[in-house]
């Protein structure tokens, strides 16, 4: 289960690049940080998939930090969602492959782009689910970054005060945003002592170890009557080399040589496992 | 004529009234509120059904968020809010997850345009149907009286999608109910030959003051529209007037920019009609002190003062 897992996350980093390489347009380092939370989700956590989108007991995923779609749209269409190769029109004239989440592809809950928003969507999913008696559970995903707007923390009150255990917000923790580290544009640490005091409980974790993730997502809620928060430690640019932890590739497109060594990295990786 | 004219409630009443009447045979419908339902008049709806109310506290963009969240869900939403903080601070809510993402909330902007009076300009929205005229998907509408607010409430229930509804605080008088309501259809109260007053909300009443003091003093004949809904206009009903060839003033209780008057006069120029035309609205400066009634009487938004101003824009002699 362990290589399944692990050799999709690497399948995904292909695809990633290879639609950001040739959309010559993309979130890069945060899709590549985000992903493998996002395969554990999918493949091994939420009650969600293209044969029950319309049923109202499917678990719901908003991806508040939207921007990182790369990664959302080859995961939705590895699910079935669409025709993986309906990606080849990312960003393209016409294509409602946009570069943030959008309804008008399958499998999207909610349309995302400005940041701060996701958290307040799934804590209304959450309450509805708690007003319907219904136990369906409520993923978002924000960035570290992201925690600065406002709104966030809006959210963060109103999930603790209805006691929102079926609601599990992610951060991706990758400590990288657009002009700079987290830290120097605008210090969000202690996420965990943050969301606790919020009334939150919060788990950290390696946002690149499946097992882990997939362990710890099954351990929701990890209190009940309380919302969950999984601090997923991650890299920007996770799995190719000169991507790590470099500001840049926050949206940097390779060029034709990064491109081939990037996906040489990964090929590489994929015979290691 | 004004005389015969009886006194109503506040529309805010019969939002809440008509509300705790469709929620009697709907448990998907939810009002949201932030910490807004004393002056929302939804003290009611809270005591009669608790599990449909969903407080959020002060926290506007919370509100929206959550609503659109509720809304996808299948609940019918009602996000309840002053309209100075709903349509301004959670307007980013408004355009990104009410609209764009097509959740329907009816968005409920209370005590509105200058109702907070001498609370100032924080509390005042003159903004609103500007911002949400340009934004994508949301129907703009603002009642006049009882009966267009509980006709708006239920058709905006009916559609699932979103709408803006905007309510004063103040009790309204009761216009006619004779003549139909439908969300995106102006009303014809009156009908006249020499001029026609297009207002909109709590602006319809002072020009129906207007349009009798216009008979009385010059046997000027006027069409009084309530143009309730400001997006989708009523264009249909704006180019009749028009090619009736009858001077047309617009009144709202919103700035002259970017309102019901202008969304009329774009229509108009690109259609081709030259009829003289007159904005009526709050003017584009630090808007003046005092109670709604005093800020109207200075900006002229009263029935006297739409009078004067329909009477320049015919050129006719305001001496009796």
């Amino acid at each position: 289960m362990k290589e399944s897992l692990a050799k999709k996350s690497i399948e995904y980093r292909k695809r990633i690049l290879k639609y950001i390489y040739k959309a010559k347009a993309g979130h890069t380092g945060g899709s590549l940080s985000c992903v493998d939370v996002l395969n554990v989700l999918y493949n091994r956590i939420m009650n969600v998939g293209p044969a029950n989108f319309d049923s109202p007991d499917r678990d719901r995923y908003v991806q508040s930090k939207g921007h990182c779609v790369e990664a959302l749209f080859v995961v939705l269409a590895d699910q079935g969602f669409f025709p993986e190769s309906e990606l080849e029109t990312l960003c393209q004239y016409n294509s409602h492959f946009i570069g943030h989440p959008t309804r008008k592809v399958p499998g999207v809950e909610q349309n995302t782009g400005a940041l701060g928003h996701g958290l307040s969507l799934s804590v209304g999913m959450a309450i509805a689910a708690k007003l319907d008696k219904k136990d369906y559970q409520v993923f978002t995903l924000m960035g570290d970054g992201e925690l600065a707007e406002g709104s966030n923390w809006e959210a963060a009150l109103t999930a603790s005060h209805y006691k929102l255990d079926n609601l599990c917000a992610i951060v991706d923790y990758n400590r990288l945003q657009i002009s700079a580290p987290t830290r120097d544009v605008c210090n969000t640490d202690p996420v965990a002592d943050k969301f606790r005091s919020f009334g939150w409980e919060v788990v950290e974790v390696d946002g690149h170890d499946v097992d882990e993730l997939e362990a710890t997502f099954r351990k929701l809620p990890f209190v009940p009557g309380k919302p969950s928060l999984v601090i997923a430690h991650t890299v920007k640019g996770k799995g190719i080399s000169y991507m790590e932890n470099v500001l840049k590739w926050h949206h940097g497109v390779p060029n034709e040589d990064q491109y081939e060594q990037a996906q040489k990295e990964l090929d590489s990786a994929l015979l290691a496992l | 004529m004004d005389r015969e004219i009886n006194m109503g409630k506040a529309n805010l009443e019969v939002f809440s009234e008509t509300l705790q009447h469709i929620a009697e045979s709907n448990r998907d419908l939810l009002v949201v509120t932030s910490d807004s339902r004393g002056s929302g008049k939804l003290v009611p709806f809270a005591q009669r059904f608790p599990d449909q109310l969903v407080e959020v506290g002060i926290a506007e963009q919370n509100l929206v968020g959550i609503s659109a969240g509720l809304a996808s869900t299948g609940k019918q939403v009602f996000a309840v809010s002053p309209a100075c903080f709903l349509t301004a601070r959670s307007l980013e809510q408004i355009k990104n997850d009410v609209t764009y993402s097509d959740n329907a909330v009816t968005v409920v902007g209370i005590s509105a345009g200058v109702s907070y009076g001498a609370l100032g300009s924080t509390h005042h929205s003159l903004h609103d149907y500007a911002v949400l005229r340009a934004i994508h998907n949301i129907i703009v509408c603002a009642p006049a009286d009882n009966f267009e607010t509980a006709e708006a409430v239920r058709q905006a229930t009916a559609l699932n999608q979103p709408v803006y509804l905007r309510f004063g605080k103040r009790p309204m008088p009761l216009l006619r109910k004779d003549v139909p309501f439908a969300l995106g259809k102006g009303r014809v109260l009156q009908e006249g030959k020499d001029l026609a007053i297009v207002a909109t909300g709590e602006m319809v009443h002072p020009a129906l003051e207007a349009a009798a003091l216009l008979k009385e003093s010059a046997d000027i004949v006027t069409t009084v529209i309530s143009m309730h809904t400001v997006k989708p206009l009523d264009t249909e009903l704006l180019a009749q007037v028009a090619a009736a060839g009858m001077p047309i003033l617009t009144v709202e209780e919103h700035s002259v920019y970017g309102g019901m008057g202008e969304a009329c006069a774009s229509f108009l120029l690109q259609e081709g009609f030259h009829n003289r035309f007159q904005v009526m609205g709050i003017p584009d400066e630090y808007t003046v002190t005092g109670s709604q009634q005093e800020i109207f009487d200075h900006y002229g938004l009263n029935g006297q003062g739409i009078m004067e101003t329909a009477q320049q824009l015919l050129g006719v002699s305001q001496e009796k």
